[in-house]
């Protein structure tokens, strides 16, 4: 397939990884903080190839995981009301909240269906007008802009019947937070399609700040090995700064009509993350203008009292403080098919890559 | 477990297999059932029988390549040809929502019929009901079968002559089916049209049955995908399997489509495809043999059984970094079949 097997090219790969191993001497931490990353790098089986002294920790990154209980518990709520249609991404379907999730909900009878884009949860919108349809908005700058064209679509036509419930993050809080913490990463490995929507300009304060090394990669095999070997090669040199491997992709600005449909919809706020707790300014919220499509403002609802999972040590995976081998519950009572905290739901957690990729 | 069913408990993968273990097999308790193979194994007086049933519910009815009727005829006989039997006969139930058309009823039995001729048995029985409108989505089919095989196959639907060294081979292109239901479910329109590998496999598993070949085991891969099947064949057992990524056979358009969506051709819906392990000895024969029926030209070595990782699935990755392979969990995509 032109455009993907250049970039899955095995002698490319192997030979990445032969320079990687000749010019890495210090024992070094690499984090990602990208779901796709995270999925990318166990299914094509790339800590096989590097050297022991390089450890890979996944991050806050998929944006299933990150989505605090209390904001699952709130939408399974909400589904059971009456006339009300939850339009959702499949992937938070199966989040368990405190005590019940979607697909259970679903299976209970609530009206929940799953869409591929927020246009389509408009058109749901527009043919059930007795109803109220609440699209759930989860995720990085890659999902907001289509949060954000979905209510100024809304507001353009006058739409009164599509909420959306709003839990998009942006991500450099998160990296800042887990580096004050006092969690030891040297680098990280850049999200891909977040930086091409936000622009590479949105690491130059973490990275002055921090003297961190950050190189943006992308999605194939051979990219994430050159911005493996970048990372490498900053940090032998002590040369540690903000660096774009996915160039085909990602420029400086990003993309500026996106971040301009972003700033008009939503503003910054403090928000929760699942193992982080509340990070200042790290959250997304719909701006008063646009109020009536807030579904947190409208749809008045009574939410249980937040329970996390007994024994999930989904937070210290998150902060790459464990790894999933580390739960006493992973593989035993929590598998994808039975899970028990957020980054065992989503295909692009880092305990169902575990699970599905790893030894 | 869940109190209530889920759309994943019928996905085929682990869901199912424990409500099958947890709900079925518990009650329904015996010796034939417990062999948990694609079709039921029986002795009758002399002879050994070969019997499986199956209900479809695929979502639209009609697809590039197929429809419900071929799917029901072909997804039986496949049952029974994988588990080394000689299909025989097979039952027709029909499951119908009010209002339905009959111009599009019969275009399902007329396609029903010409895959029974084309896999030379007979749709000897059947039944009917109608359900009110909104009770069932306008048609479902249920098809049994019965077929007959010989003691020296009867090993096959186990795998427990299974060792180090055998060789794993599919019949061509994996994942066709997934994406062409799927296709037709969100109306994409495709450059090259992906039609449904949908086929009947009794006359392939046959001419290598017949060819006196060493087959080990047999299995049609279907709402699972290649990656359920391989990771069954190891679950308890003491050895494992290695898969060459860069060997299994995925089209083009399939593998685009998958970039797409996210998904993985492992785990895509087949209809028309058989996994074989087969002795070291006999690969490159079968393969020969395969290769020169209709629905096997594009068959392929994918892997090995191997004596490392005893009970895991492994897959070597294009780029020559490897990983476990596991089944399928929850639901991909619902009402494939």
């Amino acid at each position: 397939m032109k455009y993907i097997d250049e970039f899955r090219d095995k002698d490319l790969v192997q030979e990445l990884s032969r320079k990687i191993k000749q010019i890495s001497v210090k024992r070094i931490t690499i984090m990602e903080v990208c779901g796709g990353h995270t999925m990318a790098i166990h299914k094509f089986g790339i800590p096989s190839l590097l050297p022991e002294n390089i450890d890979l920790l996944s991050g806050p990154g998929c944006p299933v995981c990150v989505t605090d209980i209390r904001f699952i518990d709130r939408v399974v709520a909400i589904s059971r009301l009456d006339n009300t249609i939850i339009t959702t991404y499949g992937d938070l379907i199966r989040v368990p909240g405190s005590s019940s999730s979607l697909d259970k909900e679903k299976a209970n009878g609530a009206d929940i269906r799953v869409v591929y884009s927020t246009l389509e949860a408009l058109e749901i919108a527009k043919h059930n007008k007795d109803k109220k349809v609440i699209f759930p908005g989860i995720g990085f700058e890659t999902t907001t802009p289509s949060s954000a064209i979905a209510i100024l679509e809304a507001s353009k036509k006058d739409t009164d019947n599509f909420f959306l419930y709003s839990s998009h993050k942006v991500m450099p809080p998160a990296m800042a937070a887990l580096i004050d913490e006092g969690i030891k990463i040297d680098g990280y490995i850049g999200p891909g399609h977040v930086t091409t929507v936000a622009g590479a300009k949105m690491y130059d304060d973490l990275a002055n700040k921090y003297k961190l090394s950050i190189v943006i990669s992308g999605f194939e095999p051979v990219d994430l090995m050159q911005s493996i070997y970048f990372l490498v090669r900053q940090l032998e040199n002590n040369k540690p700064k903000v660096e774009i491997q996915y160039k085909r992709a990602v420029n400086y600005e990003g993309n500026l009509t996106a971040q301009h449909m972003i700033n008009e919809v939503f503003e910054l706020r403090d928000d929760w993350w699942r193992g982080l707790g509340v990070l200042p300014g790290s959250g997304l919220g719909i701006r008063k203008k646009y109020e009536s499509f807030d579904a947190e403002k409208q749809i008045e609802v009574e939410v249980e009292k937040p329970k996390e999972p007994k024994g999930c040590i989904c937070g210290e995976i998150l902060k790459g403080l464990k790894r999933p081998t580390d739960c006493k519950l992973f593989r035993s009572v929590c598998t994808p098919s039975y899970p028990v905290g957020t980054c065992m739901v989503s295909n692009e957690g880092t305990c169902q890559a575990y699970y599905n990729f790893r030894f | 477990m869940s109190k209530t069913i889920l759309l994943g408990h019928g996905s085929g993968g682990k869901l199912t297999s424990d409500l099958i273990k947890k709900s079925f097999v518990e009650y329904f308790d015996n010796q034939t059932l417990k062999a948990m193979t694609d079709s039921a194994i029986v002795n009758i007086d002399d002879k050994l029988l070969a019997f499986t049933t199956d209900s479809y519910v695929v979502d639209p009815i009609f697809f590039p390549g197929g429809d419900i009727g071929k799917l029901a005829v072909s997804g039986t006989i496949n049952d029974l040809a994988v588990s080394g039997a000689e299909p025989l006969f097979i039952s027709a139930a029909f499951i119908i929502e009010e209002g339905f058309s009959i111009d599009d009823l019969e275009s399902i039995t007329k396609s029903m019929k010409d895959e029974a001729d084309k896999s030379g048995v007979n749709i000897v029985t059947g039944d009917t009901k109608v359900v009110n409108k909104g009770q069932c989505d306008k048609i479902f089919i249920n098809t049994a079968g019965i077929g007959l095989l010989e003691r020296r196959c009867e090993h096959i639907s186990t795998g427990k002559h299974i060792q180090c060294g055998d060789k794993i081979i599919v019949n061509g292109y994996i994942g066709d089916h997934g994406i062409a239901v799927m296709g037709a479910r969100e109306k994409l329109k495709f450059e090259t049209e992906i039609l449904t590998d949908c086929a009947c496999l009794n006359h392939l598993t046959k001419s290598v049955i017949d060819s006196g070949a060493d087959i080990k085991f047999m299995r049609d891969i279907t709402r699972g995908g290649l990656a359920t099947v391989v990771s069954e064949i190891t679950e308890n057992r003491k050895f494992g399997i290695k898969i060459n990524e860069r060997d299994i056979p995925v089209r083009e358009s399939v593998r685009g489509m998958c970039e797409i969506f996210g998904y993985d051709p492992m785990f895509l819906a087949n209809e028309g495809k058989v996994l074989m392990v087969v002795s070291e000895q006999s690969a490159d024969k079968v393969i020969n043999i395969m290769k020169k029926q209709e629905h096997g030209r594009e068959s392929a070595m994918i892997g090995e059984i191997t004596s490392t990782n005893p009970g895991k699935a492994v897959l070597h990755s294009v780029v020559g970094g490897s990983r476990i392979i596991d089944k399928l969990t929850g639901e991909m995509l619902p009402r494939i079949c």
